[in-house]
């Protein structure tokens, strides 16, 4: 083991992956200087090329260049050409953690294919390397090759053969600070910067699947997209945002979490790398099962639907869905056992921020609900690749079975979503209202009912399914019961700012913008709760509507809330407030438009995921107002992510606490030091005292004598 | 007492802002018109839900705006506000109020559900299938014929006993406002007492794979007397013996054929995509193939595509979406009207000829 280490640590191997990286931008540079040459002197200026230098000369430059990017590659492994852009970027690209995940999962891919093969070789059968069971073995191959690449396993590995290896705080030897964040670092605050960055990258992606789509919705027939295209859009479109969302409630609860309690890191940290980590191959999965074909079975993955459709990219879709699982269990064990044992001292559970009940309980949610539809996931693979039986009803299995299954996570999914960003919205209408939050314990504890009884409703995705009526009765009354923590926290926020002293710098704006499009989402909720309505309603663009409100008033506008809020925590800068407003302002009009309009085609008779729509519905005007309102929102969010770049250059350093918050993370330095408090932390007040003369949250512990 | 002026001023607000709102709604979410008893019902839940709306949304926004605007910071104070921890007893409020709402809401809804689901004496069952990419029709209990378009008399109860031959699909008339998903492995009950004389359209409204959002079937509601002369009219044909070969290859491509799935279900006939090439135009053209090499569209490759269909695969549709089930269903198709009416027909030939009259 050690042994392979060695020589994957050496710098022979950084050269020769560098210089495999300077082949491959040697290929592209030919490439793009060839199709020049062809484009203006062959096609534009019809220039006869004597034989020699086409079929001599040129191709000998070719080379050159190839080989010349895998020199100043292999150099860069070996020390030199640090100093040139070039060396650099062979050097450091080909060293990160995501390129040699993405090598490791290609190469363990084809492994994987392969092996399969020769057990096909050796009982007589004939290799075939595409077929759906090969791909399947092969993927899950991949997914370890990612991680041992990336070299999440490695200090695992080693313990296995006995090796001591102690917990490495900085940048890898030999690396600047930078590297960190493409390394399996294990410092808290690192860990969540990266799943910030990967949950925007691919909320950017994910948005620009749903803009493609909705442009060719805008008006009846199809303008540009085959069936295929858009379903595979939509299907797409459906768990990228979903993987954006874990990811982004990574992001906070990992950033912000130990800050809060007054931890100098998680409970587990390499797990906490892992869980990172081993996202992203589920991400490359998903997108090449796009890649591959697509696949027309939305995000809920149906059968017999799965099953029988002509797509192998549907399989990429449920392995990637369910490796995504692995990050969200070990995420939520890691969280629960922190915020368990890892308070600082005099920290009760009533005297945490507020926002760390909202990621408890978002943690108990993916801790005990994702089982199932990892379960699912696995049954739907091994039926369609592997020829077993769950749920094809000609072959004897149940259809519903899997619906079960599935929703039992994918409804409480919807809460894991937005508890974390409820607390945000908690956490941060104090500190601009200056004043206490309206009754603590009651929001606490409605973050942990809305847990529960999200757990109690999930048949509401099927009142039209075919269920019996003393079934589907009781989920109506679970549904509906969810209306009553709900209120409890809107209520509670409309209390919380009524009497106080209101400033609106952007995140505020955001919150208020969340609270908005979250009470949207609520108030439409009920007549899908009511089964009677939801007949009408369900499977159509209500619930697009609805859902989308839900999600963008519960995580989306309280995630930007929060990335600009703590802007100034993780970076030391101040954010554009400038441009911070008007990305407020053209996405919360933009996406109230957008969602209400959704509802009112819905009950015109639009249904969901439909490449084309009826012109005799009469929805074209609505339609076309929804995409404008769409691409409003889309150039919005492009807004914020300019500003998030350019202001960690231009804007000045901010003060350590612009926002004069109580809450612990704001007591220490911006950015906060590798260990968050250079002393310990404890609690001697009440986290939201706004008011209260004379009281303090937190101190820095008294150091015993002999200490 | 300043409070107490806030809160009057704010609830007025509140009342103003209810009765704008429920105004607005029924313009942005007016109901297209109910055509069936189930549908009356329905929308009186959903009226009291438009007004629950109308009033919980105006109750947040107001206060919430409400305090955005006098409760704002003056520049330079650099005061906390009041210190207000909390207050239980409004706290048990609304949560007990909500409560009391959400029981009641659930005890209508339940009661309704039960209403709309009952079995009344006299139904009329019509049998429903559903299929990648189009619906079929039949009457059991009027001569057991199929029908490619859902005819209904007026205020008739039905029952539709729905069966699916492939994955789920639903069944929605957005007029009937009910809805109901087709299962495979069983049969699915819907029920309906259509109220208005009109045409709809049956929509699926489960995705079903590449043609979902084409899954389509005209609906006709009419008169007793109307319903009658349709199922007369039905019963009488067909005398396959005595069509055309077009007209045959017309009922052949409808859902009326009753072949699973129905040609109609992927190839149109106007020129409209779908899961196929359209069938406008279709002899004769000139189809650039998958592989690169291009074809005429004659018998022997209308017959081919049929019987073999992944081997010709037209550019810019997939392989493995046609069904190779059908050379047995036109066999059976021949053998029964062999043994029916004497005659030796060729499904595929009438297809072909039906496909000659398609001309762009």
């Amino acid at each position: 083991m050690r042994f392979i280490l060695r020589i994957v640590r050496s710098k022979g191997f950084d050269a020769l992956m560098a210089a495999l990286l300077g082949a491959v931008v040697g290929v592209v540079v030919a490439g793009i200087l060839f199709g020049l040459y062809t484009l203006v002197v062959v096609d534009m200026l019809s220039l006869v090329v004597p034989d020699f230098v086409a079929n001599i000369i040129l191709p000998a430059i070719g080379a050159l260049i190839v080989l010349g990017h895998m020199a100043v590659g292999f150099g860069s492994g070996l020390g030199m050409f640090r100093g040139t852009t070039l060396g650099k970027f062979l050097f450091y690209g080909s060293a990160n953690s995501l390129t040699r995940g993405l090598v490791g999962q290609l190469i363990a891919t084809l492994l994987g294919i392969g092996f399969f093969n020769i057990f096909r070789v050796l009982r007589g059968e004939e290799a075939t390397l595409l077929t759906e069971p090969s791909l399947v073995f092969g993927s899950i191959i991949g997914v370890v090759g990612f991680v041992l690449g990336a070299g999440v396993l490695t200090d695992w590995i080693l313990w296995i053969g006995g090796h001591k290896t102690p917990l490495h705080h900085g940048a890898p030897p030999g690396k600047p600070e930078w590297f960190r964040y493409f390394s399996p670092d294990v410092n808290h605050k690192v860990i969540g910067i990266q799943y910030g960055v990967a949950s925007l990258i691919v909320l950017l992606v994910g948005g620009l699947f749903a803009v493609l789509f909705r442009i060719e919705l805008s008006r009846p027939g199809m303008q540009w997209l085959t069936f295929d295209g858009y379903n595979t859009l939509f299907s797409g479109h459906g768990i990228v945002m979903i993987a954006s969302i874990l990811l982004g409630v990574g992001a906070m609860v990992n950033y912000l979490v130990p800050l809060m309690i007054g931890a100098s890191d998680m409970a587990f940290p390499r797990l906490n790398a892992f869980s990172f980590w081993v996202f992203i191959p589920a991400v490359v999965l998903i997108l090449a099962g796009m890649a591959l074909g697509g696949w027309d079975t939305g995000w809920v993955g149906y059968p017999t639907l799965s099953l029988v459709t002509p797509h192998v990219g549907v399989l990429l879709f449920l392995l990637g869905f369910y490796i995504t699982g692995f990050s969200s269990i070990a995420g939520a064990i890691n969280l629960l056992v922190t915020t368990a044992t890892m308070r600082a001292k005099g920290m009760s559970l009533f005297r945490m921020p507020i926002f760390v009940w909202g990621a408890i309980a978002t943690s108990l949610i993916q801790f005990s609900a994702t089982q199932t539809v990892g379960m699912a996931l696995t049954m739907s693979v091994l039926e369609r690749a592997y020829g077993l039986t769950f749920f094809n009803p000609a072959n004897g299995g149940q259809p519903i079975l899997y619906q079960h299954l599935f929703w039992f996570y994918s409804h409480p999914v919807v809460y894991l979503f937005v508890l974390p960003g409820l607390g945000v919205i908690s956490e941060l209408l104090p500190v601009f209202a200056r004043k206490p939050l309206f009754g603590y314990k009651w929001v606490a504890m409605s973050s942990l009912g809305i847990a529960f009884v999200g757990f109690l409703v999930w048949a509401h995705h099927m009142f039209v399914a075919g269920m019996d009526d003393a079934l589907r009765i009781p989920f109506m009354i679970a549904t509906l019961l969810v209306a009553v923590p709900t209120g409890v926290k809107f209520f509670s926020w409309v209390a919380t700012i009524w009497g106080g002293k209101l400033s609106f710098e952007t995140p505020m704006l955001f919150v208020l913008g969340a609270i908005s499009v979250f009470l949207i989402g609520g108030v439409t909720g009920p007549i899908l709760g009511t089964i009677p309505t939801d007949m009408q309603l369900h499977d159509s663009y209500w619930v697009v509507g609805h859902f989308h409100a839900t999600m963008f008033g519960g995580f989306v506008f309280p995630f930007f809330a929060a990335l600009y809020y703590w802007y100034p925590k993780v970076t030391g800068h101040m954010y554009n407030e400038r441009l911070g407003k008007l990305h407020f302002w053209l996405m919360v009009p933009g996406f109230w438009v957008m969602s209400i309009f959704q509802m009112s085609i819905g009950i015109s008779g639009m249904r969901r995921r439909i490449a084309d729509y009826d012109p005799a519905l009469g929805i074209e005007a609505r339609q076309v107002l929804i995409t404008l309102a769409a691409l409003v929102i889309a150039w919005s969010v492009l807004i914020m992510i300019y500003n998030l770049i350019s202001s960690m250059r231009r804007q000045p350093v901010a003060v350590q606490n612009p926002w004069r918050s109580r809450s612990p993370e704001w007591q220490t330095a911006s950015p906060a030091p590798e260990f968050n408090y250079d002393a310990p932390i404890e609690v001697v007040g009440d986290p939201y005292d706004y008011g209260l003369e004379g009281s303090t949250y937190i101190q820095t512990a008294p150091t015993l004598a002999g200490d | 007492m300043k409070n107490a002026k806030h809160f009057i001023i704010a609830g007025v607000l509140v009342i103003i802002s209810t009765l704008v709102l429920r105004w607005i709604l029924s313009i942005i979410f007016a109901n297209p018109i109910a055509a069936s008893a189930e549908a009356a019902s329905i929308d009186t839940l959903s009226n009291a839900h438009y007004w629950m709306i109308s009033f919980l949304f105006s109750l947040i926004m107001v206060l919430m705006l409400y305090a955005v605007v006098v409760f704002k910071r003056q520049p330079g104070d650099e005061e906390d506000g009041p210190h207000i921890h909390g207050n239980t007893a409004l706290e048990i409020g609304w949560t007990i109020v909500p409560l009391f709402a959400v029981v009641g809401f659930s005890i209508w809804g339940a009661a309704m559900l039960i209403d709309i689901t009952r079995a009344e004496p006299g139904e009329m069952v019509v049998g429903v299938q559903g299929q990648q990419w189009s619906w079929s029709f039949t009457y059991p209990e009027h001569g057991d014929f199929s029908s490619a378009e859902l005819v209904l008399p007026v205020n008739q109860p039905i029952v539709l006993e729905m069966e699916t031959k492939d994955v789920i699909h639903n069944f929605w008339v957005v007029e009937f406002r009910v809805k109901q998903d087709l299962l495979p492995g069983s049969v699915q009950e819907l029920r309906i007492t259509p109220t208005e004389e009109g045409e709809y359209k049956v929509r699926c409204a489960e995705i079903c794979g590449l043609s979902h959002s084409e899954m389509l079937a005209p609906v006709r509601v009419v008169s007793a007397q109307e319903f009658d002369a349709w199922v007369e009219e039905k019963n009488a044909a067909p005398k396959y013996a005595e069509l055309t070969p077009e007209e045959r290859g017309a009922i052949w491509h409808s859902a009326e054929s009753g072949f699973a799935p129905a040609c109609s279900g992927c190839h149109s006939l106007d020129g409209s995509p779908g899961a196929g090439p359209t069938w406008l135009g279709i002899f004769g053209r000139e189809e650039a193939l998958e592989d690169g090499t291009v074809v005429i569209v004659d018998e022997e490759y209308i017959r081919n595509s049929i019987l073999k269909p992944n081997e010709q695969i037209v550019e810019g549709f997939p392989a493995n979406v046609m069904s190779q089930e059908y050379e047995n269903q036109f066999a059976e198709k021949q053998a029964e009207i062999l043994a029916n009416e004497g005659i030796e027909i060729d499904v595929i030939d009438d297809l072909i000829a039906f496909m000659k009259t398609l001309e762009e």
